[in-house]
């Protein structure tokens, strides 16, 4: 049964990969560098009109225009920071998935850190916390027990 | 220690807050980058002679909507009725964006439907689309009088829009 779960996972995605390539296996490079850059490219530029993929993924008209136009610019030996700023001049920031650090992401980088240090500050408090707390494998009575036998002791060593 | 029994639940408001802003925002809507920049560049043939070229001058010296239209857009033949009462009633200048047409669909889906275009560019490729940021067709496009973007309004208008967004800023743009 796990074998054929496992299976089928494998076929599924395996597929849908396929399915993925297909819509872009018709460009040709001479040169792998730009075969990778390419590749590389496409898998980080949002599709604007399906939004939760990007254009190596989409088989959506723009994504398609946009496929043939990176490679066109690559073609054309455009860098690739060129193609991303030809990008990001039509469309905003949102075409990459990959952000920019700057004054309006700041709050989207440093989110999950200033969160992570908001538990672990929080996690801190309430271990010191327990520490210092009375044990409670003792009663009330037995608790107030100890206190006068401590302060006797205590009062002692002073005389 | 009341106090302190309030924090979950403030820190659920805010969550709801939060979550209940970013869900009622559309985040279709992209804000254009073009905003306040000149118009693209262009030079294509109209869908009703292809011998005639035009190109962004079409905009200058006065103020111009450009609307992005396709004979397959069906949100397109919604709003369409819209823009030619619009028109026909303010007398606004208009041109079109033929976007990725067919030039014998697009003839006919103007005699259909009525073209208040003065003219429609037929970019057929697409790539003039992409250098507008056309990303969700029908788009409407408001240009000032030195051929800068000023508004944009992405998907159908809605009367709404052009009545209390468009026409307003058209008025404006005028007096320039």
């Amino acid at each position: 049964m796990r074998q054929l779960l496992l299976f089928l996972v494998a076929l599924s995605l395996s597929l849908s990969h396929l399915a993925s390539q297909a819509a872009i296996n018709i460009y040709k490079f001479d040169d792998p560098v730009k075969k990778e850059r390419f590749y590389n490219l496409i898998g980080q530029l949002r599709c604007t009109v399906c939004q939760n993929q990007t254009i190596a993924a989409s088989n959506a008209d723009l994504a398609k225009d946009l496929r043939d136009k990176v490679y066109k610019m690559i073609q054309e030996g455009k860098s690739d920071k060129q193609i991303k700023a030809f990008m990001v001049d039509r469309f905003t920031e949102f075409v990459l998935y990959n952000p920019p650090v700057k004054g309006s992401t700041y709050l989207l980088w440093a989110g999950p850190l200033i969160l992570i240090l908001i538990a672990i500050s929080i996690l801190f408090f309430n271990i010191r916390k327990k520490m210092n707390a009375p044990s409670e494998d003792i009663s009330d009575g037995e608790h107030e027990r100890i206190q006068a036998l401590l302060k006797d002791r205590q009062d002692g060593k002073n005389d | 220690m009341k106090l302190r029994a309030l924090l979950p639940f403030s820190a659920f408001v805010i969550l709801v807050v939060l979550l209940g802003y970013g869900l009622t925002r559309d985040p279709k809507e992209i804000p254009s980058p073009l905003i306040n920049k000149p118009a693209p560049e262009f030079n294509l043939p109209t869908v009703k002679d292809p011998d005639k070229m035009i190109s962004q001058e079409i905009f200058l010296n006065k103020v111009t909507l450009f609307n992005v239209w396709a004979s397959w857009c069906s949100a397109c033949r919604d709003e369409h009725p819209l823009i030619v009462k619009f028109v026909k009633q303010h007398r606004a200048l208009i041109y079109g964006l033929n976007y990725k047409d067919d030039r014998s669909d697009a003839l006919r889906w103007l005699q259909l439907l009525g073209d208040p275009y003065i003219s429609s560019a037929s970019d057929l490729s697409g790539a003039v689309g992409i250098d507008w940021g056309v990303y969700g067709v029908p788009e409407t496009f408001l240009v000032d009088k030195k051929g800068i973007i000023r508004y944009k309004h992405i998907g159908p208008v809605t009367d709404d829009v052009l009545n209390k967004e468009i026409l307003p800023l058209i008025n404006k743009l005028e007096k320039e």
